[in-house]
């Protein structure tokens, strides 16, 4: 009776679950991601629409919105009419009327729970209500970091073993009646023969199984992803999914008993309706198609204005003078305005952009710790340590942290003494804000003056080396010099800045630092290669390589705080005495920069009146990173929508509102591609899984983001959940992404097409990304500054539809005025 | 002169409430300005006044303010009080209200309900200032429900969300029980002392202590029944789950009202009313019992707590627990001192709550050790596991609650399913007017029938509030069920000679009224959407926020709230059962529990949580 496609595999359904719940790992190591990775197989138009039938996610904005952005030119009418006219030749007045006018019916239910609502709808039986919370507890107390005090007993077992020991002590049960406590302890509680209690027919397990974990997906993503990655824990445990389903299936069959006795039937039994199945083939109605048009009416509307002003924008006068010096910065998007401020105050200096682990990749090891961070992307396995020392005081206590105020006598003692002293802390932190120990500094991450075990001296730790060898340095540093283009005219200094975020009250924080170091601020890979590069031997070998770094130029490391606007250098003592100057000089540059930088984020920030002089701006753009009532110390990427990849000539004078990623790169230098292979297959899953993650969390905030974070509560150190019993909320917070934009990411490389078009083809996933457009590719041509766009499978030459570009009169001024989104501008050759 | 000047703390918050009410919504810095300005003002008149009277050498302060409803044998009065619990509650309130207010308003910036928070933050003030404020159980009450009704508010905050409107409905159940406990409290010390007795009063020891030996039971009941009262609404055993629950709002009112000031409230009504309980013995070994047990568990609780507002909240009520203890071994100073420091600890500790993996993963990164054994690691393995798991499962506390309360309510009414609203109109009909038979010729029955024939109308009117509670279907007949009860309540107390037709009708009234625009409002309701059933939360206030807030009107007037005309009437009607009736007592006071449930049920489930209509826009159930 039953065809293959009904057998029931577990392993083959465990792993498709894994693969459909969200991935996001511990919050201290908040790396973004795709939300909706488990539909990448798909073109993002079909993928979108899927997901949104199967799971009820909003993936686009509303009808409404986009009428509402057309009517106020913002969707501008050319771009719709192009879009309609590229997706339905034939039937354009058709489409175009549906999508000003059409009124349309609600869209049904979405597939998922649909199956298990069957308790509620035939057994009138609400098993969720009686079996989560119990559930959540277990999960969270057992992989719990160090919020409670009395831990989960045998928290070494994994969890089901830690579960059956607890449940063996024969006095209080997980259950309430007998026959789930006696499976659990004597079997077979394998998950097929629960779900045959449970559901009955095989056909409809793997669906079960689906709706029960898709009720609580926050928690089934985080056991998912433990027991993927077990070091994303310090404390690490042993946890599976399969386990979490047994547990779950259980208590499932024991709530059922407390409410029916031993005897009922099996849900399959009692399906009048048998629900659509989920994995099914899904549709695009006219509502999607019409939706899916307007999104891209409305990228193309902003897309369009950035590659009309890289064709209209002028290159600076080509041969510039003696470099005063050069900064390497992250490619994020944050750093996009200090780069031009930068280059305002002083036109002399060259900038870069290149992902902020600055090519070395290694575990970090602070002084006195116990524990090494990963410092390069996520994906990418290091095989190197960096080891700090002689680094002073480590970490500050604040005795309201302690855990004694809630044990019974010292609660007692406490509450009467440091209790009444809190309402002064309070007062203090209300009106003067101000750095605690509880502070996320970005400057904390590592100690100013800090020891580096950078060089090998054949140590090893951990299983990894610690330090590079002098060959493993020169490789590196070449490798970032030559993919940014940087291989002649050096400047006397070279500021290679990392960056970093500070915030207070934050439990998102990880997600504000350096994406390329695994959300950890970039200053040790900052000093890493900037020691690198001044290592004499180290230049010997890249001039063997084609390098020729002047002997008098310097190499210096920094970290630059994107909330507060700050920069610190390091070691600053090494500096060649004829360099201290200049590098004095410099510093001033770095901080007006970063005040007018302060500036121009602050009109973001709707409490910050910006009529004011920008050195209080500043102040109060700094106060916010420490303020505990303040739920936006910075926005991050929101906004984030295009990435270009090309020399700094070609965005140098045009206006982008901190809008774009900007990875350097010099065609020049890379007559194969080879540096530009390097660099797509980065940008394309770092910004592009960027990009993703703030789109899904802006359309659907409820479901694939977390929520607005005034209510949220910290689990275990490793999540947040609404209130006490709620979910896990993986992705983004309301308050990071309500600016935003839901753009996809439009990657513009400055190359020939013929070269891209082989460059992406090389790997398999990179392709992907481009192939089935989760983001959009268009290259312009080094000299005849031709556009060409990337259909899915070939290039097809673009033209713009914007007219000319404006030129931006008085920016500085307009900055002031205006808080939502600039369009694209020329910037003033004048003021450069 | 000391004591006039008191009206002015309950005006400012008034005032200031009544301005925030009619505030433009998108003005967030006059909302906010305006709501720090009011507690600021507070805050100052507060400490003048607390000078001068510290200056004057701490008299002690009785204030009758207006007489509100006034008829032979019976005198409706607010009445302020002050002395140095008041100082202690007034400053501390005043004080962590101000910080709190002025973190909100950068907090809360674009939050979509800035305005409502700010309203609900002056209302929860309002009813605290009453409560602290209250010279008799009356205007003590005022405040109570004051309280009760904020809580719910700021509970079900985020409304569109299931869980928060859950637990809002759950701590409102348990509060409408401490509410019952203050009403009974309040009727048999008007038996006891013949009058609205004040809190002055009560601190004359010649008086109380006369009463009382005489009337040793009674004394007993009263302070069992504020014992009721304080234990629900400090969160005390058995209730002591529902604070935890309540941390659904944004922080900074979950630290304001959960972790400081609505859940000491409990520990001031015993400090309030020590003078009447200090010569019980056996009530002050219960109380001190009571807070010893509830300190035991709640720390055992806490220390199993992986979130950290659980844990702040079980350690929370742990500490309140032994200022029980305190209070009850007659150590008011001390539990005063103690009062102030929790409040403060708690609240910042659940304002830095958030920094908390910041700070512990950092600490962990320098010290972690594995294995870390805490004091329970050296218990015998058994006792161990099962002790955890116990502090795990909460002592079950959480489904105590639905197993021997909810549950059997349920069921009882599930047993009245056959009644439909035809059946249950002509039973009424056909019931009531006997009763009214009854009551014209009440003279020429026989005693015991006298005695008996109210109780028996008392319980028909249960069982019409039991059926409305139960209800899956139908809105309108749910809602008409309980304003039924409140006419059979009427009935039944009708029988007691001394009740004057103007005051039945002064309660009616009310009831009628109420429930007239409320089914109004459903009607409305139902010709805009199809149907309008009770089966589980629609989330209406999405659409039809205006109908919304009408039918809350309508609720709080059908439930009794505070100077409606029901209200008073409830009062009234209460004052009129003899103390030698203790079934017509108890089963008007069920009623009025389960009436309150099934006016806020039906209000949560039509116009709060997810709406049902645009499943893309919600959250999961669990979000």
């Amino acid at each position: 009776m039953h065809t293959m496609k009904n057998q029931f595999d577990v392993e083959e359904c465990l792993h498709q679950l894994a693969h459909y719940l969200p991935a996001q790992a511990p919050l201290k190591d908040f790396i973004h991601h795709n939300t909706l990775h488990s539909f990448q197989e798909f073109p993002f138009a079909d993928a979108i629409t899927r997901a949104s039938d199967l799971f009820g996610y909003r993936v686009l904005l509303d009808l409404s919105t986009y009428r509402q952005y057309y009517l106020n030119g913002r969707i501008r009418h050319d771009v719709l009419r192009q879009v309609v006219e590229r997706r339905k030749p034939a039937q354009y007045e058709r489409w175009i009327t549906a999508m000003l006018n059409q009124q349309f019916e609600p869209a049904a239910a979405p597939r998922i729970g649909q199956l298990r609502a069957g308790w509620k709808r035939y057994y009138k039986a609400d098993i969720d209500a009686m079996v989560h919370p119990l559930l959540f507890r277990s999960i969270c107390s057992y992989l719990d970091q160090g919020i409670s005090i009395w831990r989960f007993p045998a928290q070494q077992c994994s969890f089901l073993k830690a579960i059956r020991l607890l449940e063996k002590n024969g006095v209080i049960s997980f259950f309430r009646q007998k026959r789930a406590r006696q499976l659990l302890l004597n079997g077979p509680c394998d998950i097929n023969s629960l779900l045959q209690l449970l559901v009955g027919q095989q056909e409809w397990f793997t669906q079960y199984l689906f709706d029960q974990q898709f009720a609580h997906a926050g928690w089934s993503g985080m056991v998912a992803a433990v027991a993927q990655q077990p070091t994303g824990l310090l404390d690490q445990r042993s946890i599976s999914l399969e386990e979490l389903i047994r547990f779950e299936l259980l208590l499932e069959i024991d709530a059922l008993d407390e409410l029916f006795g031993a005897q009922w039937p099996p849900l399959s039994q009692r399906l009048q309706q048998p629900p659509t199945a989920l994995f099914d083939p899904v549709e695009a109605s006219t509502l999607d198609e019409v939706l899916f048009m307007w999104q891209e009416a409305f990228e193309w509307s902003f897309y369009d204005q950035v590659l009309a002003g890289l064709q209209q924008e002028k290159p600076a006068a080509h041969n510039m003078p003696d470099r005063s010096f050069q900064a390497l910065l992250c490619m994020d998007d944050r750093e996009c305005s200090l780069r031009r401020y930068l280059e305002n105050t002083d036109p002399a200096c060259e900038t870069f952009g290149t992902p902020g682990f600055f090519g070395v990749e290694f575990y970090y090891r602070p002084a006195h710790a116990k524990f090494n961070t990963k410092l390069c992307p996520a994906p990418v396995h290091p095989r190197h340590l960096i080891e700090a020392s002689d680094a002073g005081p480590t970490h500050q206590k604040d005795a309201y942290f302690s855990k004694h105020a809630h044990s019974f006598h010292s609660g007692w003692l406490i509450t009467q003494t440091l209790g009444l002293w809190s309402a002064f802390k309070l007062f203090i932190n209300i009106f003067r804000p101000s750095v605690s120990p509880a502070t996320a500094l970005s400057f904390r991450h590592m100690q100013q003056h800090a020891h580096l075990s950078i060089e090998s001296n054949g140590k090893q730790l951990d299983n990894l080396q610690v330090g590079f060898t002098i060959g493993e340095m020169a490789d590196r540093v070449e490798a970032v010099l030559k993919s940014i283009g940087l291989v002649q005219h050096f400047a006397p200094l070279i500021y290679i800045v990392g960056h970093g975020a500070s915030s207070a009250n934050n439990p998102h924080y990880a997600a504000y630092d350096c994406g390329a170091c695994s959300g950890r601020p970039g200053s040790v890979n900052a000093r890493v290669f900037a020691h690198m590069a001044n290592h004499q031997t180290v230049r010997k070998l890249l001039l063997t390589r084609g390098i020729n770094i002047p002997p008098a130029t310097h190499f210096i490391g920094a970290l630059h705080d994107t909330t507060r606007d700050e920069i610190l250098f390091y070691d600053e003592a090494d500096l060649p005495a004829g360099l201290t100057q200049h590098h004095k000089l410099h510093g001033e540059v770095f901080a007006k920069a970063l005040q007018l930088n302060a500036v121009e984020r602050a009109r973001r920030f709707e409490s910050i009146k910006l009529q004011q002089l920008p050195n209080r701006i500043h102040a109060q753009v700094k106060r916010r990173s420490v303020s505990l009532f303040e739920p936006r110390p910075e926005l991050n990427h929101a906004t984030n929508a295009i990435a270009i990849v090309g020399r700094r000539q070609l965005t140098r004078s045009i206006f982008l509102d901190r809008r774009s990623f900007l990875n350097s790169y010099d065609y020049q230098v890379d007559p194969q591609g080879d540096y530009l292979y390097n660099i797509l297959k980065a940008v394309a899953p770092v910004a592009g899984g960027i990009n993703l993650e703030y789109y899904f969390s802006h359309t659907d905030n409820q479901k694939l983001g977390a929520g607005t974070k005034l209510p949220h509560n910290v689990m275990g150190l490793f999540g947040v959940a609404n209130g006490i019993d709620g979910d896990l909320r993986p992705g983004l917070p309301a308050q990071m992404v309500e600016v935003h934009e839901p753009l996809r990411l439009l990657v513009v490389v400055e190359r020939d097409a013929a070269t891209v078009l082989q460059v992406i083809g090389r790997d398999e996933q990179t392709w992907e990304w481009f192939h089935r457009q989760w983001v959009h590719l268009v290259c312009i041509d080094p000299q005849s500054k031709a556009l060409q766009w990337f259909d899915g499978n070939k290039f097809i030459p673009y033209t713009p539809l914007s007219g000319s570009i404006p030129v931006a009169k008085d920016l500085s001024k307009l900055l002031t005025k205006e808080r939502g989104n600039l369009p694209v501008m020329l910037l003033d050759q004048n003021q450069l | 002169m000391m004591e006039q000047v008191l009206s002015i703390f309950l005006l400012i918050p008034l005032l200031g409430y009544a301005c925030s009410l009619v505030i433009k919504p998108r003005s967030e810095n006059s909302i906010s300005l305006l709501a720090a300005g009011t507690v600021t003002l507070q805050l100052v008149s507060g400490l003048v006044y607390v000078a001068v009277w510290l200056y004057k050498g701490r008299p002690m302060i009785d204030h009758k303010d207006i007489v509100i409803y006034k008829s032979a044998g019976y005198e409706f009065f607010l009445d302020l009080h002050f002395d140095s619990i008041t100082a202690v509650y007034l400053l501390i309130g005043a004080l962590l209200s101000t910080l709190v207010t002025i973190y909100s308003r950068y907090y809360m910036h674009r939050e979509a309900g800035y305005k409502r928070f700010f309203n609900t933050l002056h209302f929860f003030l309002l009813g605290y200032m009453i409560t602290i404020f209250s010279g008799n159980f009356e205007t003590l009450f005022i405040g109570w429900e004051i309280l009760g009704l904020a809580s719910f508010l700021l509970i079900a905050f985020y409304r569109d969300r299931y869980l928060p409107v859950k637990n809002a409905v759950k701590v409102f159940s348990i509060y409408r029980i401490g509410d019952v406990g203050i009403i009974l409290a309040m009727w048999m010390s008007h038996h006891l002392f013949a009058e609205n007795i004040t809190f002055l009063k009560l601190t004359n020891n010649e008086l109380v202590h006369h009463q009382l030996l005489q009337h040793t039971g009674v004394g007993i009941f009263i302070s069992l029944m504020l014992l009721l009262s304080a234990a629900a609404k400090s969160a005390q055993l058995p209730f002591t789950s529902w604070l935890p629950r309540a941390m659904e709002g944004p922080t900074p009112s979950s630290a304001i009202f959960y972790g400081s000031l609505s859940v000491h409230l409990g520990l001031f009504l015993m400090m309030r009313t020590y003078p009447l309980w200090q010569h019980q013995l056996s009530v002050r070994l219960l109380t001190a019992f009571m807070g010893m047990c509830t300190a035991l568990v709640a720390t055992g609780i806490a220390r199993v707590q992986s979130s950290v507002k659980s844990q702040i909240a079980y350690a929370s009520a742990a500490q309140i627990g032994i200022m029980f203890v305190e209070v009850a071994a007659g150590w008011q100073v001390l539990a005063l001192i103690h009062f102030a420091g929790n409040a403060f600890l708690r609240t910042y500790q659940l304002l830095v709550s958030p920094s908390v993996v910041s700070y512990l993963i950092r600490e962990q990164v320098y010290e972690y050790e594995p294995q870390q054994k805490s004091i329970e690691g050296y218990l015998p393995q058994k006792l161990q596991y099962a002790l955890y798991l116990l502090c795990l499962k909460e002592w079950h506390l959480d489904s105590w609650g639905y197993k021997y309360a909810w549950n059997p309510l349920k069921w009882a009414g599930r047993q009245l399913n056959f009644l439909n609203l035809r059946r249950v109109l002509v039973f009424y009909t056909i019931a009531f007017s006997g009763g009214l038979l009854a009551l014209r010729f009440s003279s020429s029955l026989p005693h015991t029938a006298r005695y008996w024939w109210p109780v028996l109308l008392a319980f028909i009117g249960l069982l019409m509030v039991l059926k409305s509670f139960t209800e899956r279907k139908k809105a309108r007949m749910s809602w008409t069920l309980v304003a039924m009860n409140h006419t059979w309540i009427a009935l039944a107390i009708a029988f007691n000679e001394s009740v004057s037709v103007h005051q039945i009708a002064m309660y009616l009234s009310g009831v009628l009224v109420s429930w007239a625009i409320g089914f109004a409002c459903l009607r409305r309701l139902k010709q805009l959407e199809g149907t309008v059933n009770l089966d589980q939360f629609h989330g209406y206030s999405w659409e039809h926020p205006k109908i919304a807030f009408v039918f809350l009107l309508a609720c709080l007037g059908m439930a009794g709230f505070p100077i409606s005309p029901t209200f008073i009437g409830e009062d009234l009607v209460f004052t009129h059962i003899h103390e030698d009736q203790p079934w017509l007592a108890g089963l008007t006071a069920l009623s009025l529990i389960i009436d309150g449930l099934a006016i806020i049920r039906i209000y949560a489930r039509i116009f709060l949580g997810p709406h049902a209509k645009s499943v893309y826009e919600m959250g999961y159930r669990n979000s």
